[in-house]
């Protein structure tokens, strides 16, 4: 692994390269996936992309005990609080990378901002991509350049929203039921409250 | 007469050929297939969010409902993640207890898939001599946890509790005879390792059967081979993992080339394809049972050989013994503490895989030091097989896209999450 590492070093700048658990990531710049993935597959061997998915870092590091707790009791942590940060690069995606050939595994890893979600689409370097892009777009709202069919794909037909966001409810946003005047399906907002049983807590 | 043009069939979602509920967009030219549209979703539990809103512990439950049908070994791959990132040292005995309960889990998922498999290429007979013997092993998970799928057994530091003294027994019915109760109880006179020791004694003539059954079978054959070849180049580009992979003839097995838990220590073999058809992702899933039960002797012997602790010490993450917790005050700070708020993770990320009976199952975990996961990603390795359903089943005929599905082994639990 340190042979790789020196070797990511010399190719993409040291300081992009880190090691944390035994494993290596290399961050990138969003507009160079396409340059840098095409190298580590021609170049590093790296035949399988392993996963790829999304991350959304809206509330990273915010714990629920935020504030002056003992005025307000338990029932402070029974609603999650909403975040107030505006992120600069929200959004992330990682890419884990595995060579069969050199018995090695990378992540990469690019972030995006939330006003230009967009990233070019690797699907044409592994095509095994196809699917995990269009859950990443299903469930963070991340678009794929040159993807040629990103459609949702877990969620249910004419689904609204991005699910794993993190300003998504837990509880979600409408509720289904069958109305028998109607005679059909209808849609409502949720009469469920969320409820949070353990509050999120860093202790350093 | 007027021309026939292409056709679109709805495959599933409720067809028993579907292993749950997948639904398959079918484009047909006559009997054969031009396109394979897979819409996915139907099972989708949001797994990764719900894992998010809960303290780590919690989640375990969840991993055994993702592939429902290889429990402990998703629970292996979470598990293990959290270790990573604690850095926490797992006894030795519960090491092995959990490679044990791998290959147990491996057969058991091997079984279910070959029963499924002959069933819908049309062997009947499989499906019964099949389950009969994965009864054995639910029997081993219920032992074991008091659950027969669902069995929550590892935890983070080693696994729930040690192996029981006695193999529980069928008891007195109306319905059996008291010859037939002391047939069947005749080998769960011992331990749950007796019990294990014996079933893999047997296994392999059982393995035999199903080989006789199916292996020269004209009809298995002509279903089988030459069906859905995937060259070893394509089966890499595609993601594949596990016996999908070896099936096209890339010797790649996790166990073997970055070996976790005791896996070095044990001696075992890789089978690997040659053309990379369903028959070859057959005969690989037919050695890798039988390969399983050699590891799982040599667990056995290891493990009546060496009794000793089977989680850590440390109980920051693991629970103190009732006992102390009576009398000693740090064990009750620590029991409280542990099941009220949880243990918070150092920040970072890993990515922690193991060798599920499936392929490749991963566990993508972001932590930013709270006592919660940040993000969970579940890599799950039907997910990818399933993409690659439409280059698989191009060219096709229509009842060759079941052979297909049940050659990838697909379980929706994990697919869909």
């Amino acid at each position: 692994m340190k042979e790789l590492k020196q070797k990511l070093s010399k190719a993409f700048g040291k300081k992009n390269v880190s090691e944390s658990f035994n494993e290596l990531t290399l961050n990138i710049k969003s507009e160079d996936v396409i340059e840098v993935c095409q190298k580590l597959k021609d170049d590093f061997q790296f035949e399988i992309l392993m996963d790829l998915c999304g991350i959304d870092y809206l509330t990273y590091g915010e714990s629920d005990w935020n504030g002056n707790a003992s005025s307000s009791g338990f029932s402070r942590a029974r609603q999650a609080q909403k975040s107030t940060n505006q992120k600069d690069q929200r959004f992330g995606v990682a890419y884990h990378l595995l060579s069969v050939s050199n018995n090695e595994r990378l992540r990469v890893k690019a972030l995006l901002s939330s006003e230009n979600l967009m990233i070019q689409s690797v699907t044409k370097i592994w095509n095994c991509a196809d699917w995990f892009e269009r859950e990443a777009f299903d469930l963070f709202g991340i678009l794929f350049e040159n993807h040629n069919d990103l459609r949702r794909i877990l969620t249910d037909y004419g689904f609204v929203g991005h699910p794993l966001r993190k300003d998504f409810p837990m509880i979600g946003e409408v509720e289904m039921r069958y109305d028998e005047e109607l005679g059909r399906v209808v849609y409502e907002p949720v009469s469920i409250e969320p409820n949070v049983n353990v509050p999120r807590v860093i202790r350093k | 007469m007027s021309e026939m043009k292409n056709y679109t069939l709805n495959f599933g979602p409720q067809h028993p050929a579907a292993h749950g509920v997948l639904r398959l967009i079918l484009e047909l030219d006559g009997e054969v297939v031009e396109r394979a549209d897979p819409h996915i979703g139907l099972l989708h539990r949001g797994t990764e969010k719900l894992a998010e809103s809960k303290p780590y512990n919690q989640s375990i439950g969840y991993m055994d409902r993702l592939d429902y049908v290889s429990m402990m070994c998703n629970e292996h791959a979470y598990v293990m993640s959290i270790e990573k990132m604690l850095g926490i040292k797992v006894p030795e005995r519960a090491e092995y207890i959990r490679v044990m309960f791998d290959e147990i889990t491996r057969i058991m998922n091997h079984l279910m898939w070959i029963g499924t498999h002959a069933l819908d290429v049309g062997a009947m007979s499989v499906f019964l001599y099949a389950f009969r013997e994965r009864e054995a092993l639910i029997d081993c998970y219920e032992a074991v946890s008091g659950s027969r799928m669902h069995a929550t057994y590892y935890r983070p530091g080693g696994v729930y509790r040690d192996l029981p003294d006695k193999m529980p027994q069928y008891l007195d019915s109306k319905l059996r005879s008291k010859e037939k109760l002391e047939k069947i109880n005749e080998n769960r006179q011992g331990s749950l390792l007796d019990f294990i020791e014996d079933f893999a004694k047997n296994f392999p003539k059982s393995i035999q059967q199903y080989s006789d059954l199916l292996t020269d079978n004209r009809i298995w054959k002509q279903r089988l081979v030459n069906i859905a070849i995937v060259s070893p180049e394509r089966a890499m580009q595609l993601g594949f993992t596990g016996a999908m992979l070896r099936g096209s003839g890339v010797e790649w097995d996790i166990r073997k080339n970055e070996p976790y838990s005791v896996y070095d220590q044990l001696d075992f073999e890789i089978p690997v394809g040659v053309t990379g058809d369903c028959y070859d992702r057959y005969l690989v899933r037919m050695e890798e049972m039988r390969q399983s039960t050699r590891i799982i002797n040599q667990c056995v012997a290891w493990l009546n050989a060496n009794p000793g602790p089977v989680m850590s010490d440390d109980h920051k993450v693991t629970p103190p013994n009732r006992e102390d917790m009576k009398g000693d005050m740090e064990s009750l700070i620590h029991h409280f503490k542990l099941f009220t708020e949880g243990y918070c993770l150092p920040e970072g990320e890993s990515y922690t895989a193991v060798e599920a009976p499936k392929g490749e199952f991963g566990v993508y975990l972001v932590s930013d030091g709270a006592n919660k996961p940040y993000r969970v990603k579940i890599r799950a390795p039907g997910f990818a097989h399933l993409a690659a359903m439409d280059e698989m089943a191009k060219g096709h005929m229509l009842s060759d896209v079941v052979t297909i599905i049940g050659s990838q082994d697909i379980v929706f639990g994990e697919v869909d999450r």
